[in-house]
């Protein structure tokens, strides 16, 4: 047999590819083992809504560090589910500093690791949170359906889009948000509260896991007449697929979404980055920072800094906190979201 | 001279009705989609396409997926072909259990795969502080990923080759054993000559699979980009981006990838019916 004899060397090959393969893998890995690096490596995990604003803050933030301190650093991103990213940096993931949706979230990882300090939300202003959102509907353009605040949403022959509280936690918003407005409404009346919310829940026709989902449904495959999301998702919505295609809706009332940011003291410790994350959190407070969060449809906590034209943007809302009006997020988590929680039970009936 | 087989005395209506179906089903469920990645793509031109796929992060994708692809094949290559080698010609106590552990990989979801390594290597896990002090990273860099493809991808050639190595018994390499060949000479002049289009065959699956795992390497990526993202899950991070022309574009590669690897098979046989015929 010839080909018996050809065989042999393209075994070879493949081994030598094996050994070059393995090798040039280690050469990857090395570099973290070694001392400091040329040039600097920030990680920052977030979550899902705030990819466009955090790209170009990191651009703004660099040159920004470059001015002050001569360094070149470069800063990468990893987005995801805020609960899902938390249990990540928990497992090992090596961030610097993470920007989540809740404080809750960060206080898991600080309960569950030794990462950072139990009282990390005092160590930066307005507790840790640079910028705010709320609850807010989008409409398809004209609001057909004539919805303007939330006693609309139960309305027969409404489709309302929102993502699953139990899997999303923009979702958990979104319903208590709605809980928010009905007990106003209802006076505190239990029974009438629940009535609506057990309506509202009907005219749910799919629960997507995650708020990209919901939107997805509500802006791609065109199902539904309103989408229960965050103020800076439906902005972001009007711009990517045209103002000539929906419209949002601000209802009476909604719920202060308060996005924290923390260092993880460890893991720049051990990165040395003590000094540029820092720095990253701290200019995010700063007249840029808080220019490009409302540039990006975040609500600045420091208002003074926005381009008044991203500020006309803005209506005005009332808005009740979590801690206010719910006990915080354990006791929220407790009473409406766990299993058997009012979310199942008005679900079910 | 073959008998004609029944369906040629099938009335005409039933053969084109069979025939129909069968393209008709390939059609839908096969080139429509793969069609509409590809128009997708271009949808916004190809100064956009190429872009996508030039970008910095796209590009960083595409080198991590294939080094992942070059550490686990090979690895998977060799593995396979010892086990299947073990499994075929030797008898040895614990034969099934080795048989069930190859097939493990198959029968449990890439998702638990992923968690098995977090549970493993991760801050929390089994072997975590240890590799914590020893400021070794596994989880959420390059060694968890390739380790998560490696274990999703475990069975591919080692399943081709078993059925194959069993069915063709010991036999030829007995007689070259008795002429006096060493182990090494009859397992690379015998064995490895009956086998090789079938380790071909099970080396480019392994490869396709791998380049396109996204369970198990999403739960050990991290999803740091340009760092740790493959390019499965830089199109899952495109999409979500609203950026759907990059996505179908790196979605076009991936499937690119895959058309590429059946060619190659299809030449690869090709040529050897070839030269079977010359000698």
């Amino acid at each position: 047999m010839i080909s018996s004899r050809l065989f042999p060397q393209q075994w070879l090959l493949a081994a030598a590819l094996t050994f070059a393969a393995v090798f040039s893998g280690c050469g990857k890995n090395s570099p973290n083992a070694s001392s400091a690096p040329a040039s600097r490596t920030l990680l920052n995990v977030s979550y899902d809504p705030t990819r466009e604003f955090y790209s170009e803050y990191n651009k703004a933030f660099a040159t920004h560090w470059h001015k002050q301190s001569g360094e070149t650093v470069e800063i990468r991103q990893s987005h995801g589910g805020s609960g899902k990213q938390a249990r990540s940096v928990i497992d090992g993931l090596p961030a610097d500093v993470v920007t989540l949706a809740l404080s809750l979230d960060i206080d898991e990882i600080a309960g569950r690791s030794k990462l950072l300090p139990a009282d990390w939300a005092n160590r930066l202003p307005n507790q840790s949170a640079p910028y705010t959102s709320t609850i807010v509907f989008l409409v398809r353009k004209g609001n057909p359906k004539a919805i303007k605040d939330w006693n609309d949403l139960g309305k027969p022959g409404i489709q309302v889009i929102t993502p699953n509280p139990k899997t999303g936690g923009g979702a958990r918003w979104n319903y208590l948000a709605a809980w928010a407005w009905a007990e106003q409404a209802f006076a505190k009346d239990e029974t009438k509260i629940r009535a609506f919310m057990a309506q509202l829940i009907k005219n749910v026709p799919v629960w997507d896991s995650g708020a990209r989902g919901a939107t997805t449904t509500f802006v791609q495959r065109e199902i539904g007449d309103v989408l229960l999301t965050w103020e800076n998702e439906a902005f972001l919505a009007l711009k990517e697929f045209g103002a000539d295609k929906f419209e949002i809706v601000t209802p009476s009332i909604s719920i202060l979404a308060q996005p924290s940011v923390a260092l993880l003291d460890e893991n720049t410790r051990k990165k040395g980055n003590e000094a540029v994350a820092t720095e990253y959190l701290a200019y995010l407070f700063s007249a840029e920072g808080q220019h490009l969060a409302a540039r990006h449809f975040f609500r600045p906590v420091n208002p003074e800094h926005a381009a008044p034209e991203d500020m006309e943007r803005f209506r005005p809302i009332q808005t009740v906190t979590i801690d206010g009006a719910f006990g915080g997020w354990a006791k929220a988590q407790q009473t409406h979201f766990a299993d058997d929680g009012t979310f199942d039970r008005l679900k079910g009936n | 001279m073959k008998t004609p087989s029944r369906s040629v005395q099938d009335p005409l209506w039933a053969q084109t009705l069979l025939i129909g179906a069968a393209v008709s089903f390939l059609g839908l469920f096969l080139l429509v989609p793969l069609a509409s990645i590809f128009v997708e793509a271009f949808r916004k031109g190809i100064a956009v396409y190429f872009s996508a796929l030039t970008e910095d992060n796209a590009r960083a994708a595409i080198v991590l997926t294939l080094t992942v692809a070059a550490i686990a094949v090979p690895f998977n290559a060799l593995f396979g072909v010892a086990a299947s080698w073990a499994i075929a010609k030797f008898q040895f106590k614990g034969k099934s259990l080795l048989l069930a552990l190859i097939d493990l990989p198959f029968a449990v979801s890439p998702v638990v795969s992923g968690l098995v390594y977090v549970l493993l290597f991760g801050a929390k896990g089994v072997f975590g502080p240890w590799l914590k002090a020893h400021d070794i990273h596994i989880i959420f860099a390059v060694p968890g990923m390739v380790l998560a493809t490696i274990f999703v991808t475990f069975p591919f050639v080692a399943r081709e080759l078993i059925p194959l190595m069993q069915a063709q018994g010991s036999d030829e390499e007995y007689a070259a054993l008795s002429l006096g060949a060493s182990g090494w000479q009859t397992f690379r002049r015998v064995t490895l000559p009956n086998i090789k289009w079938a380790l071909f065959y099970g080396i480019i699956l392994c490869n396709a699979r791998a380049m396109g795992e996204f369970g198990a390497v999403s739960v050990v990526s991290g999803h740091i980009r340009g760092e740790t993202n493959t390019l499965p899950l830089h199109v899952e991070v495109l999409y979500n981006e609203y950026n759907f022309a990059a996505a179908f574009a790196c979605a076009s590669m991936l499937s690119l990838l895959g058309l590429l690897t059946l060619c190659l098979k299809t030449l690869i046989e090709w040529r050897a019916g070839l030269r079977r015929h010359n000698h």
